[in-house]
């Protein structure tokens, strides 16, 4: 790895408010450092012009005594190239959108170029975030940085993995079903998933509507949390996004007391086809919460082993909804020639194999005779996953569980297999239906055995609506405790 | 659940995909699979729907903004004439 600063982002915004560093110098780093990395294939694209004279106007602004109000001053941050940023590509891993040159920034980039953080490239990602491994991009896969034969997970593998080779110590990454926290757990690093609502949309493309959120990703806890702050809030572009106020999500998380805290333990979460070193995972980190005064508490989520049935439904009737504007049209590849009809159809071919496979899901279970079924069905039984979240918070304050049931796979191992790939989601998705936030925290690796390395190994902590806070000071906690990564 | 290949086409024609015959068989086969899997929720009682995450959702001021520079919007289009979209002819 090249010289530059190794510290968090908080350290790093402070070191250019401060002087001590430019954003010029720092942002050279992360080049230097993207290079290096280049055999992951974490980034689909390096904005290096743009970003030199963003950097040059933060060390201006901090020259001119004008700096001090910079959350991140000259951070390099990476973003999932389905977040639109001005004047660039912005291609959600497709050939569809290969072709596409943003006009706008999308609101949280806006937040971002606030807060003196500089946009440094977009990152690989499953086709339209549509996936858990980061396979899918027509682009070619991402490779795990802790051992590049394996998957870093997805859909937002390029940002985890960018984050996880030290390319940059911050990234965003989208969520639908668990795309941010899935690969934070395969790649050791903290992956954030807000409360619905708690970020603008504006400028993410949309997947699963009453779904998506964008989430964050940092070496560390603070990190993580600090992002958010910088990005969260109300925004009059996302009728969708919400007014309750965000507060500091970061300063002070190691003053968190955890005694008295209660935690929910479901017993759905640790059942058949749990790797049990995930599972000796999380009874350490109970166990570190109950030394410390908290109280653990047995609850139950009895819908939660319906999530991935009911995200089949709704997840993928309301993608197909989304991808019918990629007509050819207005932006993004056209081809085919002739009768508007071949143009449709030659230029929708240029999706990939499981955009086709959701799309036709999609179409299937919206369509006459079978919306009650299965679209109607999966939104009542959603409905019950986020009924028994809610009888949970009368009772705990956040609920532990693994991220993942098993660590890091193989690239290929899956890609023959959708519904196995589809179940690797089964401990994230519920937080989406539910709209409630959640956060994976490192902790320790599996036991190297043969044919595994030791792999990074991710626990999640759920909360109830808005309350990351008290969730950044328990994976704070965590943090502190948890063993060496 | 049982998907055919008349049900593929069909649905495949409703959302303006083309598929080969080999994707045909290769879709009937996940979807069958997937939707075999989704049928687990039948007999499952609803909630209720106020239960479903809702933000609230203000509406914005009602207020006319302009878009500065639209040059860059209309250069996302494939084909452009004389600043219209132009798309193959639908009416004879």
């Amino acid at each position: 790895m090249s010289s530059g600063h190794h510290g968090t982002a908080a350290a790093l915004a402070g070191a250019v408010r401060a002087g001590e560093t430019t954003a010029a110098r720092e942002i050279e780093n992360a080049f230097g450092r993207i290079r290096e990395a280049a055999g992951l294939h974490a980034f689909l694209s390096v904005r290096e012009e743009a970003a030199r004279e963003e950097a040059a106007a933060v060390d201006r602004r901090v020259a001119e005594g004008d700096g001090g109000d910079l959350p991140l001053a000259g951070v390099p941050v990476a973003v999932k190239d389905n977040i639109v940023v001005a004047r660039g590509p912005t291609t959600c891993g497709s050939k569809l959108l290969e072709p596409y040159v943003s006009p706008f920034d999308a609101t949280a980039i806006v937040r971002l170029r606030e807060a003196g953080a500089i946009v440094v490239g977009k990152t690989n990602l499953d086709e339209f975030a549509m996936g858990s491994s980061t396979e899918n991009s027509a682009f070619g896969p991402t490779r795990n940085p802790h051992e590049p034969t394996r998957v870093p997970g997805g859909s937002s593998g390029g940002s985890v993995a960018a984050v996880a080779a030290g390319c940059v110590p911050l990234a965003l990454g989208s969520e639908t079903g668990g795309s941010v926290r899935q690969p934070a757990a395969f790649c050791g690093v903290v992956g954030v998933k807000p409360t619905y609502g708690r970020v603008s949309r504006y400028g993410l493309v949309a997947f699963g509507s009453s779904l998506d959120q964008i989430g964050t990703v940092g070496a560390t806890v603070e990190d993580a949390a600090l992002l958010l702050s910088v990005i969260a809030g109300s925004d009059p572009h996302d009728a969708t996004s919400a007014s309750d106020p965000v507060g500091d999500l970061s300063a002070g998380l190691d003053d968190g007391e955890v005694a008295g805290t209660r935690i929910g333990w479901p017993a759905e979460y640790f059942g058949e086809g749990l790797d049990p070193a995930i599972l000796a995972a999380c009874e350490a980190a109970r166990d570190a919460l109950a030394g410390a005064g908290g109280e653990i508490v047995d609850v139950s989520l009895p819908h939660s082993p319906y999530g991935i049935a009911v995200y089949y439904t709704v997840a993928i009737a309301e993608a197909s909804s989304n991808l019918a504007r990629y007509d050819g049209v207005r932006y993004g590849l056209r081809a085919g020639a002739g009768d508007l009809s071949a143009m449709y159809l030659k230029t929708r071919a240029a999706f990939g194999a499981e955009l086709k496979r959701r799309i036709m899901l999609g179409t299937y279970v919206l369509s006459a005779g079978y919306y009650e079924a299965f679209y109607g069905k999966g939104t009542a039984v959603r409905a019950r996953i986020r009924g028994d979240f809610e009888r949970a918070w009368e009772r705990v304050d956040a609920i532990l569980t693994p991220t993942t049931p098993a660590p890091a796979f193989k690239i290929g191992e899956k890609a023959d297999d959708p519904l196995a790939m589809y179940l690797n989601d089964i401990y994230t998705v519920s937080a989406n239906l539910a709209g409630i936030p959640a956060i994976s925290v490192p902790w320790g690796r599996t036991p190297e055995v043969p044919d595994r390395p030791a792999l990074p190994i991710g626990v999640q902590l759920m909360g109830p609506d808005f309350s990351e806070r008290r969730l950044f000071e328990i994976a704070r906690f965590l943090e502190r405790k948890a063993p060496p990564p | 659940m049982t998907v055919s290949s008349d049900d593929v086409r069909h649905v495949a024609g409703l959302a303006r995909l083309e598929l080969t015959d080999d994707e045909v068989e290769r879709l009937r086969r996940e979807l069958s699979t997937i939707l075999e899997y989704v049928e687990q929720l039948e007999g499952l009682e609803a909630g209720r729907a106020t239960e479903l995450p809702a933000p609230d959702q203000p509406l914005r001021p009602d207020v006319v903004e302009r878009w500065e520079d639209v040059r860059p919007l209309l250069d996302a289009a494939p084909d452009l004439v004389d600043g219209l979209f132009r798309v193959p002819r639908v009416i004879e």
